[in-house]
């Protein structure tokens, strides 16, 4: 008879069977491990949750009172006598792949990261292992990222003459993780920087977790007009085209999402500007991860698995495709609202 | 190159038509003449013929970017364009140039007489010193279509801004047949148009429609809100052919297309009648096969546009004719400030001498005395081999492009069946990496057959739920074509219906479109092949 593997794919996410525990699982359960507080991949409804200790008050705010244990990079938890270790993932702050040692064997479970040290984020670490379950949002050879800082000057650029024109600067971007990373790259000198309330509480709980972050002024009924246009505001990306955003008129509307490296997917969106800014691995960086890694089979779960695994084959990895619910965070299409990756709307409780 | 590349990328950058016209005078106003005319060239379809066959291109572009074959066609799919493909997969390392667009024009044009070592050599040399944005610019010079987010109007609108000629003028001056390398800009902006080619056609004026829907029709009140006294209107049969502009000048004949091409030679009966107008004529109307005098369903006249040889099998089965409806030069003289109704005197008074009243017919007049009468006329344009009716300010002058107010047209509802979704193909352009290009089927007994592909209809909001249930819904993938779940029930418009022995189901459409997504229809309602067959009449 086969053996056993130490995690398996089911109905309800990634389970150990030895361990009896899930990786971000969908569906209920006792016991879940969580890789980041994107909601496609901390559902609400288990009994017990482990996480980063960064993701803490992020997890407590979007899914109220849980029961919630944390721990820091590298420090290893017992579960029925398999080890778990979080590794940082540099996806979002308080982002981890989970390690997964059972007798020896070894396996990784990515989430979702970013090879690209982005200033806020505990920078990506490969993981040793026997078996690594990756992403791959972007696997695609088209999706190429060009340096941060590189991108930022054009934001700043941006933002300086939307100033000079005396039109308001309205970016946006996903409330965990890229809110933040504009947030701490943007040259303060220009102006101040005004918040969603969607976005400000994120960041009032990663505030209440010691990150420190640039100031930032939460918008109300009251923030005078005048004194927007001269600043920018973040914005979550459910609030294109509401009255809410129209208040702001006349602005510049800027998106920031790896998707903006597709002239199509650019003018889909019809913002005035699309910057390519993604806190997913790039092409290079998804293939130099799985390298690093060393590993003897890999699991792609999300993203473009079709071909990103059949190429990984070609170029000499036991490469296979998997089914999950993992979504697309970096993405404000519509989507039709049973699917589980909208994030915006707050606490879900 | 680099003030194109980046002409490019700010008109891409902003959906405001001030800004894109701030960004086009800004163009302009920073580069040499020659580039002018190069831009405008390819802003209105004048691209240099292409010098490299695209496979071999594609070939030479996988090579340099190191990825099989099958990725590079994944690529293209997520990308939906192929310059822009191309460009995204080579590394953004630059030697960089500083050449002109218009020696880079000069060296494309140059390059097609070579090799293909040399056309190999150019063209990695070329990529090499290109940065990202210069590069997709480059390719699309290379390639395919060259088509850019903003409409020649508002080129136009810049050019006269910078110019200080008329807007009107210059949409006359940059139509028919010209090259940057032989018309200056200084003989576009001249003020006497001294550079006028005996050849160039006039601007076509193009009629907005009348909006309703299937469920909301226009009452005879609502045409006398809108469009006042019905005496003030001429009417006609809105043909179903092809929109041409026939020149007869220096003992010359030319016959232009809407597309602005040169289709003198694909309608050699219509020579004769051309050549016995006088000097100094121009017509508007619409050409059409025609047989025992009656007009024949475009779907005839479909068959010979694409021909390179016309045989004289084909000239006899799909002979055509022109049903002219206006007249835009009169004895030498440009009248297109005269009113509707004195241009349709001159056009008669032509058409009365004609020796060849079968192939130079008129648009008859529809006799009507208000908007009740025309309704009631309007129901019988199927039977007349006409879309509908136009509409005609008898006041009116001609004009330049589409414009509300003077001319409209008044179609007649579209035939429409319900109809499964069974295949789905990604998108271009805007719509690339979405499912958007559909199949449709309808019921054969207990099986679905393909009848049409329709890509338009939904909003963006319907695209994105339409292509999330694709992605989760797909049985087998062909490439980049999906076979998806029959579930999804759609009404699917269409203009006409002809028999067709290319297609499996036996029947061929005449622009289908989306009409609307029928949630309320389980797919087993949907129609069947029958009620298709139906309509078409036999």
């Amino acid at each position: 008879m086969a053996k056993q593997p130490l995690l398996e794919f089911t109905d309800s996410g990634i389970y150990c069977a030895k361990g009896k525990f899930y990786i971000d699982p969908w569906k209920p359960v006792d016991d879940a491990v969580i890789t980041h507080a994107h909601a496609d991949h901390a559902y609400w409804g288990h009994k017990h949750y482990l996480a980063h200790y960064l993701s803490r008050e992020v997890l407590l705010y979007r899914l109220g009172d849980i029961n919630l244990q944390t721990v820091e990079y590298g420090e290893t938890i017992n579960k029925n006598g398999v080890k778990i270790s979080l590794y940082p993932a540099g996806h979002v702050i308080g982002s981890a792949q989970i390690r997964v040692e059972y007798q020896g064997e070894v396996w990784v479970v990515s989430g979702d990261y970013k090879t690209e040290d982005d200033g806020i984020s505990t920078p990506f670490e490969p993981v040793k292992c026997h078996s690594f379950i990756s992403e791959c949002t972007f696997g695609m050879p088209v999706y190429q990222w060009k340096p941060q800082p590189q991108i930022f000057n054009d934001v700043n650029n941006w933002w300086r003459n939307n100033v000079e024109a005396g039109v308001a600067t309205v970016i946006v971007g996903y409330s965990l993780g890229k809110a933040q990373r504009i947030l701490q790259n943007l040259d303060l000198s220009i102006g101040k920087v005004y918040t969603h309330g969607v976005i400000e509480n994120t960041n009032e709980a990663l505030r209440r977790n010691g990150v420190i972050l640039n100031p930032t002024e939460r918008i109300t009924f009251d923030t005078p007009r005048e004194e927007i246009r001269k600043g920018l505001v973040i914005a979550p990306p459910s609030s294109v085209g509401t009255p809410w955003m129209r208040k702001f008129m006349p602005y510049s509307f800027g998106y920031c999402s790896g998707w903006m490296a597709i002239r199509g997917a650019k003018r889909r969106r019809a913002a005035d500007r699309g910057f390519v800014l993604s806190d997913h691995a790039d092409w290079d960086g998804l293939i130099g991860a799985i390298d690093a890694t060393g590993c003897e089979q890999v699991y792609l779960t999300h993203g473009y698995t079709a071909s990103f695994s059949r190429y990984l084959r070609e170029i000499g990895f036991d490469a296979h495709e998997v089914h999950t619910l993992y979504g697309d965070d970096e993405s404000i299409d519509t989507v039709p609202s049973e699917t589980p990756v909208e994030e915006d709307g707050g606490i879900t409780i | 190159m680099k003030a194109f590349a980046q002409l490019f990328l700010s008109l891409d950058e902003t959906n405001k038509t001030n800004e894109k016209v701030r960004v086009l005078k800004e163009y302009f106003n920073s580069v040499p003449d020659t580039d002018k005319m190069n831009m405008l060239a390819l802003f209105t379809g004048r691209k240099p013929k292409r010098p490299i066959n695209s496979t071999l291109i594609r070939t030479w572009a996988m090579e340099v970017s190191n990825i099989p074959a099958w990725l590079f066609e994944e690529s293209y799919h997520v990308v939906g364009d192929l310059a822009e493909t191309m460009a995204l997969l080579m590394d953004d390392n630059t030697t960089g140039s500083n050449k002109t667009l218009t020696e880079w024009i000069a060296e494309i044009n140059d390059i097609a007489k070579k090799t293909e070592e040399e056309k190999k050599e150019w063209l990695l040399a070329s990529w090499a010193m290109l940065d990202n944005q210069e590069r997709f610019v480059f390719n699309k010079l290379l390639t395919g279509s060259f088509r850019v987010g903003v409409s020649q109007n508002l080129v136009i609108k810049a050019l006269a801004d910078i110019s200080d000629i008329e807007a009107a003028t210059l949409t006359h001056r940059i139509m028919g047949s010209w090259m940057p390398d032989t018309y200056t800009y200084e003989q576009l902006i001249e003020e006497q148009d001294a550079a006028a080619n005996i050849s160039r056609p006039y601007p076509f004026f193009l009629a907005y429609p009348i909006q309703e829907t299937s469920e909301k029709q226009k009452s005879a009140e609502d045409l006398e809100t809108a469009l006042g006294d019905a005496k003030d209107w001429q009417a006609e049969w809105k043909w179903d052919g092809i929109r041409a502009q026939m020149i007869k000048r220096g003992g010359e004949i030319f016959i232009w297309s809407r597309g602005e091409d040169l289709a003198t030679d694909k309608f050699p009966e219509l020579h004769s009648f051309l050549n016995a107008l006088p000097d100094g004529t121009v017509l508007d109307g619409e050409i059409l096969s025609f047989q025992n005098g009656l007009p024949m369903s475009f779907n005839i006249l479909q068959t010979r546009i694409g021909r390179k040889n016309l045989s004289k099998k084909i000239l006899e089965e799909s002979p055509v004719a022109v049903i002219a409806y206006d007249c835009l030069e009169y004895d030498g003289e440009d009248i297109r400030y005269k009113t509707q109704s004195e241009r349709r005197e001159l056009l008669e008074g032509l058409q009365a001498v004609t020796q060849y009243p079968e192939v130079f017919r008129i648009s008859a007049l529809i006799q009507f005395n208000n908007w009740d009468d025309l309704a009631i006329i309007r129901g019988q344009s199927r039977a007349m081999v006409a879309e509908g009716i136009m509409l005609k300010r008898k006041s009116a002058h001609y004009q330049v492009g589409r414009r509300r107010g003077d001319w409209w047209k008044w179609k007649i509802d579209p035939l429409s069946v319900d109809a499964v979704m069974i295949y789905a193909q990604k998108g271009h352009g805007r719509r690339a990496d979405l499912y958007t290009d559909y199949t449709f089927a309808v019921w054969d007994g207990d099986k679905l057959v393909p009848f049409a592909k329709a890509y338009s209809g939904l909003t963006d909001a319907e695209i994105n739920k339409v292509d999330y249930f694709i992605k989760r819904n797909t049985l087998e993938k062909f490439g980049p074509v999906r076979t998806v779940k029959p579930e999804l029930v759609f009404e699917i418009g269409f203009e006409g219906i002809n028999k067709s022995t290319r297609h499996k189901s036996g029947i061929a459409l005449r622009f289908p479109r989306i009409l609307r997504w029928r949630h309320d229809k389980p797919k087993e309602e949907a129609d069947t092949i029958e009620s298709l067959r139906a309509l078409l009449g036999e």
